[in-house]
């Protein structure tokens, strides 16, 4: 747990003086608050009030596309500069790294979203009877969890390359292909598409969190892609020992 | 404290290490000399558990490095080969990061003493990636001090830094051998000598002489080359001289001269001198050679020299020619 908190505590830092993260960051802020201009005076025109979902929708697409970034350099660096060998040296367990590294980013994520709550804050003001609590904290958890796998994926991938931008890329392609794996299963209708969409890590957020509907086997869903990549990316730095 | 068994190590089908075996006291500083892609570092990496050997085993205090990895790793502090260092950090940010992986009660002051002993006490503040290289050596140094390890193992650990400071680090890696063990590695041979209670020198991953520095140095200048010159075809005294007892070699030069090498302690010159008149040759010369250090270093680790026929007691080959 010391251990865990330590390496979790020391990417959280390097996270924050990192110029990737801020350039992130500063993407998420200028994507979210263009749309989110643009959405409210819309909803403006159409005589309708905006819902919490405008920043909600464009926050969850917004992550899918950055959360890679924050995580290639994890472990990809370590190997690179050869900061892996004290690591692995170090009384430490490979898991503990792993889920370290992965908590660091989560940490750094989740004060990003915490920030993003401005707009929230904001459309309640602008809104006559205010905006529905319950969807934006459905939808708050929701895009947590979700980011939560997105990062455990995300480092676990890392733990594979000695290059950020190798990371970076393969990263995104499953977590892309995990979004949209889904998809083909409108087609399919069969018993091989409700595996598919039950896969998808999509259909666990649209349809509930997103909607304000909150279900306990989504929650289990996000947790148990999360533990799963965690344990794969505790394997994957193991073997490395053997490669 | 260190006992090592048959380590062998492959990576993919090179073998890097043949059946390494050796042990170390508490109290000793072991030094590894080898030439380029000897299997210093490879050793180094097997015993401070970043990976497996492919056979053998190694034990660290009482643990086997396999089966109790984590005891084995808190007891060594490892300076690897490329220095593990995070440029985002300042020297204490850094070093109180890797106390705190090793639970260090007072990381205060750990860091503090850590850094006046690697002379690095002024620049504590300062961001890892604006210090020049024998700084970054040090700071890596400090990060392998910091939990005052029973075990040391420093891979190559005075490459880069500036005369005073080798002579400074060199007398700390002394003064902590004194009651902890040490391994380190390196390619300079006056280092081995001047640090090391004994010297394990290593080719190709296979030891090629394993002594203290004195016993190294007397056995090898023991051995007694002797540059000789006689006039006519030398090639046909090559032969003569080859039976005689306690010659090790004989070498044809490409002048004309030749050159032998006798077992150490006797001075045969005598003898090869009355060979060569009594066969009718004219006797030019016959010169002894001292033999530098880094010569013998050369010679022992050259290519030709086939390990396996490295001589146990005395250190180095009997050839054809
Ligand atoms: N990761 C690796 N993959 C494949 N081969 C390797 C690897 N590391 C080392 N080797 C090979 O193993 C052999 C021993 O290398 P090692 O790094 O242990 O030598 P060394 O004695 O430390 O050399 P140097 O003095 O240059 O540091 C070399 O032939 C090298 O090419
Ligand atoms: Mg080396």
């Amino acid at each position: 747990m010391r251990n865990i908190f330590s390496i979790a505590r020391k990417e959280f830092k390097s996270l924050f003086i990192s110029p990737v993260a801020y350039a992130v960051s500063l993407a998420i802020f200028l994507i979210m608050g263009i749309l989110f201009y643009a959405n409210v005076l819309g909803a403006a025109y159409q005589q309708i009030a905006p819902s919490i979902q405008v920043v909600i929708g464009p926050l969850a697409t917004i992550l899918l596309f950055t959360t890679p970034a924050i995580t290639m350099r994890t472990l990809a660096d370590e190997q690179k500069s050869g900061t892996l060998e004290i690591l692995l040296t170090a009384p430490v367990r490979d898991w503990e790294v792993v889920i370290g590294k992965w908590l660091g980013t989560l940490a750094f994520v989740a004060l990003v979203l915490l920030i993003t709550w401005v707009y929230p804050i904001i459309l309640n003001q602008i809104v006559d009877p205010g905006i529905d609590q319950g969807s934006l904290v459905s939808g708050y958890l929701g895009l947590f969890l979700m980011v939560a796998s997105f990062l455990a994926i995300g480092v676990s991938v890392s733990s594979l390359f000695s290059n950020q931008i190798a990371a970076f890329f393969a990263t995104l392609g499953i977590l892309l292909a995990l979004w949209m794996i889904g998809y083909p299963a409108q087609i399919m209708g069969s018993m091989g598409g409700e595996v598919l969409r039950y896969i998808d890590l999509s259909e666990h957020f649209y349809p509930t969190f997103y909607r304000g509907i909150l279900e306990l086997k989504d929650v289990v869903y996000y947790l148990s892609v999360t533990s799963l990549a965690l344990l794969l990316g505790s394997i994957s730095v193991e073997t490395r020992r053997w490669r | 404290m260190i006992r090592v068994t048959g380590l062998t190590k492959d990576y993919g089908s090179r073998r890097a290490i043949h059946d390494l075996t050796f042990n170390a006291r508490k109290g000793e500083i072991l030094g590894f000399l080898g030439p380029n892609g000897a299997g210093k570092t490879t050793t180094m990496r097997i015993l401070t558990g970043f990976m497996p050997p492919t056979s053998g085993t190694v034990e660290i205090g009482g643990y086997d490095v396999i089966d109790h990895s984590l005891e084995v790793r808190r007891i060594v502090g490892y300076l690897p080969e490329t220095v593990p260092l995070y440029p985002d950090m300042t020297v204490r940010e850094y070093l109180e990061y890797m106390a705190s992986l090793r639970h260090l009660k007072n990381i205060e002051k750990r860091v503090t003493e850590t850094l006046e002993q690697v002379g690095m006490a002024d620049r504590a503040n300062g961001y890892i990636s604006n210090l020049s290289k024998g700084m970054r050596q040090r700071v890596g140094l400090a990060q392998a001090l910091i939990h005052q390890p029973e075990v040391l193992i420093l891979d190559e650990p005075t490459i880069g830094l500036d005369p005073a400071q080798v002579v400074n680090i060199r007398k700390l890696i002394k003064e902590i051998g004194q009651n902890k063990t040490v391994i380190l590695s390196t390619h300079i041979l006056p280092e081995a000598q001047q640090i090391c209670d004994r010297v394990m020198i290593i080719n190709k991953g296979h030891i090629v002489a394993e002594d203290t520095p004195e016993q190294l140095q007397a056995r090898l200048t023991g051995s007694q080359r002797v540059l000789l010159t006689v006039r006519g075809e030398s090639q046909d005294v090559v032969p003569l001289i080859k039976q005689l007892p306690g010659i090790l070699q004989v070498v044809e030069k490409e002048d004309g001269t030749l050159e032998y090498e006798s077992l150490p302690g006797q001075d045969i010159r005598p003898l090869v001198a009355r060979k060569i008149i009594e066969a009718g040759f004219d006797l030019l010369q016959l010169q002894p050679i001292n033999m530098s250090l880094e010569e013998i270093f050369l010679q022992l680790t050259r290519d030709e020299t086939e390990p396996s026929a490295a001589m146990p007691e005395v250190g180095y080959s009997m050839e054809e020619n």
